[in-house]
């Protein structure tokens, strides 16, 4: 908990961090330091395929990669030993860059098994179906998603926009301690773009965290994070305040591409 | 006797002493068990060797090599567990059939007055008679298929269904064949003639369900005719035991305007073939044939689909789909023949499956034999595991790896079982489905040491 005398604990802490492509070997993570504590929002920016994704999907677990050196830890646990399902019930929640298709799989019955599992994990009972249907109801229309859409198929046939407000939804009802946002406002209309970020601002909190991956400071004008830090090459090339945003937005990208090779 | 001739031995001692059980039986009757057991002299049953290329993938020996006594003793059986093992409703007219024989007890009595005649082909008015008469061993071709010769050798109870010109609004028609429990393994021969008249709908499902868990011989014939305009919302359920071996023949022929929808759930047996063969007759003819099958273990499911375009305006959709674990096997071949004068016939056909484990396998033959040159097909087939991505996005919701697979898997089915409009059969499929799904051996990378 963020302590008034000043002192911060920290929810997660990214140390040395390299991952691989598990497939190929080829490195995308070349050693990421990060720290985000309770109740701080950091934004991760950075060029396509610095490996922005690759950092959030390798905390949630993708098998896709491999972790090759260093550690991450999670409310003082070791993360990477636990499995992904493992660590979505310890409260990690990635809101996916591309949400995937689950054809035949109900939202609503999908969406009460993620919070049954949740509830397991913590000792209570299955939430009950008229409760969560009150709650699945409420973050649906909290997201404004068209509740028809709710009836088909996890994701199938959404359009670009209607998958981020999905994974809003989901974020809404499992009410995760650390959020992973993975360009959640990528694709999204002006006044989806609010929503989002109001459902973000909503859910911050002195109990919660969030990493937002973003390519647009148009997002962090209605969320404002406490840190910015850019990825560039794998490697955290510079953090600082909301302000780097700004400079970013006006600089581009290159000059601190020049300065990560220089830093070789 | 040549080794061969002796492992029918069985068979046809049961015969001659089911003959004598017969006790007058009627002449036609009689000249057609006949040719039925002369023909399945002859034919036995076939064999995967080369060049049968209908059974090339499945082999029968194991059928073929046991002794299956005829029940002639009829078993009796408890209504409550039948209700409970099949999608019974007791608004539904239903019939069940005890290894074969009708059973009185259990069933709705006939309806038989000015109207439809659903009821045992074995209690046949004269009229009855005349009626099962034109159209009972005429659609199955016994001289070709020993399966069916044997059956029809051993002819006698049956379910006869037989819908006047435009019945409509009739109760849906379930036709129960259950396997009892028995002292030795048992074959029965159900027998299912449809008569649908001109512009009739009717809706009728087929169970096949066991109270026994070894071994046995479910031998089932089925005729469907269809006049011109009729309207047939078909189903088939096979759930017998995880040993039995289950052959099932289906010969449907249609009239003119006519519309056959079919959808059948396979699960289990250790041999079990699904054999159909339609007949697509007259113009305007349409058939739907759906089909969800599952395996585990080493059991083999065989889809044997054959669609014949004989008339122009024709059209045949099949749409199967299988899920397999362990070291299973399923084949699928869709044999759809456009004929010469078969103008503007449109065919599609697709059997999309799903492997839970690197040991289950699945041969599948989509072929289309096209003679006519204004056509429609298309014909696609696809096997592959449950999707690693979508594995990842569930556990990234807290759901473990088994889990995850449940729902891919059930949602992967739901495509095939949301099609079912008889609305207390696709209630018992939902719940039976998941109670069914084969014990997966899926390994995930995620699944961690
Ligand atoms: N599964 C994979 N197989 C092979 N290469 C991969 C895989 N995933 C990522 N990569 C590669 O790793 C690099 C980093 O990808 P990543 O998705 O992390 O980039 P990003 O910073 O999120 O980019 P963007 O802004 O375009 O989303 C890219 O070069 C990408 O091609
Ligand atoms: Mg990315």
């Amino acid at each position: 908990m963020a302590s008034t005398n000043g002192t911060k604990q920290p929810l997660l802490e990214v140390r040395g961090l390299r991952a691989a492509v598990t497939a190929t070997g080829q490195e995308i993570l070349k050693g990421v330091d990060l720290t985000v504590n309770v109740g701080e929002v950091h934004a991760v920016m950075g060029p396509n395929g610095s490996g922005k994704s690759t950092l959030v999907n390798v905390i949630a677990g993708r098998p896709d990669f491999a972790v090759t050196a260093g550690q991450v830890h999670y409310a003082g646990q070791d993360l990477l030993a636990m499995l992904p399902d493992r660590r979505a019930r310890e409260g990690v929640f990635l809101a996916f860059q591309y949400p995937v298709e689950l054809p035949g799989v109900r939202p609503w019955q999908f969406m009460k098994a993620s919070v049954d599992a949740l509830r397991k994990h913590r000792g209570l009972p299955e939430i009950g179906a008229r409760e969560f249907d009150a709650m699945f109801k409420a973050a649906v229309k909290e997201m404004e998603m068209d509740a028809d859409l709710m009836k088909r198929s996890v994701n199938e046939g959404f359009s670009g926009g209607e998958k981020k407000r999905n994974e809003m939804i989901q974020l809404a009802l499992m009410e995760p301690r650390l959020a992973l946002l993975d360009e959640t406002d990528s694709g999204l209309d002006i006044d989806a773009l609010k929503t989002v970020a109001a459902g973000v601002n909503k859910r911050r909190g002195p109990e919660r965290s969030v990493l937002l991956v973003t390519h647009y400071q148009r997002l962090l004008g209605y969320i404002t994070p406490d840190f910015v830090h850019v990825l560039v090459d794998g490697r955290i090339a510079l953090s600082g305040g909301p302000e780097l945003a700004h400079e970013l937005e006006a600089k581009g990208y290159d000059w601190l591409k020049e300065s990560a090779g220089t830093a070789r | 006797m040549t080794q061969t001739a002796t492992r029918y031995d069985r068979y046809q001692a049961d015969f001659v002493h089911f003959q004598k059980s017969l006790s007058n039986g009627d002449a036609w009757l009689n000249e057609m068990r006949q040719a039925g057991v002369e023909s399945f002299s002859k034919l036995c049953f076939p064999t995967a060797i080369r060049g049968n290329e209908d059974w090339r993938f499945t082999n029968v020996g194991p059928i073929a090599n046991r002794q299956f006594a005829y029940p002639f003793e009829q078993a009796s059986v408890d209504a409550a567990q039948v209700k409970a093992l099949s999608p019974w409703d007791d608004g539904w007219v239903n019939l069940v059939f005890v290894d074969g024989r009708f059973d009185q007890g259990l069933s709705t009595p006939a309806m038989n007055r000015k109207g439809p005649y659903i009821g045992n082909l074995a209690a046949l008015s004269a009229a009855g008679q005349a009626a099962a008469r034109q159209h009972l061993g005429r659609h199955v071709d016994a001289a070709k298929n020993g399966f069916a010769a044997v059956n029809t050798a051993f002819v006698r109870d049956g379910a006869f269904v037989a819908l006047p010109d435009g019945a409509a609004d009739l109760p849906p028609v379930h036709l129960v064949f259950v396997a009892s429990r028995r002292p030795q393994p048992s074959v029965a021969y159900p027998r299912i003639l449809v008569v649908a008249g001109r512009n009739s709908k009717a809706t009728l499902l087929e169970s096949y369900v066991t109270l026994a868990d070894g071994a046995y011989f479910t031998d089932g014939v089925a005729e469907v005719i269809l006049q011109e305009g009729a309207q047939m919302q078909h189903y088939r359920l096979m759930r017998e035991a995880a040993e039995a071996f289950h052959i099932g023949t289906t010969q449907v022929r249609q009239e003119k305007d006519s519309t056959f929808t079919s959808i059948s759930f396979a699960r289990g047996a250790a041999i079990a073939r699904n054999q159909l063969h339609v007949a697509l007759d007259a113009p305007g003819a349409s058939c739907f044939i759906n089909g969800l099958y599952l395996t585990d273990g080493t059991q083999h499911i065989d889809n044997n689909i054959n669609i014949d375009h004989l008339k122009p305006h024709t059209t045949s959709d099949l749409y199967f789909k299988g899920i397999l674990a362990d070291r299973s096997r399923a084949v699928f071949s869709g044999r759809v023949i456009v004929h010469k004068d078969a103008q503007k016939a449109y065919a599609l056909q697709s059997d999309k499956n799903l492997l839970l484990s690197d040991g289950a396998r699945i041969n599948t033959k989509p072929s289309l034999e096209i003679y006519a040159d204004d056509v429609q097909c298309k014909h696609g087939a696809t096997a592959g595991a449950v999707a690693e991505e979508a594995i990842f996005y569930m556990q990234a919701r807290g759901l473990d790896v088994e889990t995850a697979t449940m729902y891919l898997v059930q949602g992967f089915a739901r495509e095939v079982i949301d099609q079912i409009k008889l609305d207390g059969f696709r209630q018992y499929l939902e719940l039976y489905f998941i109670e069914s799904l084969p014990k997966y051996q899926f390994r995930s990378k995620n699944q961690g040491p």
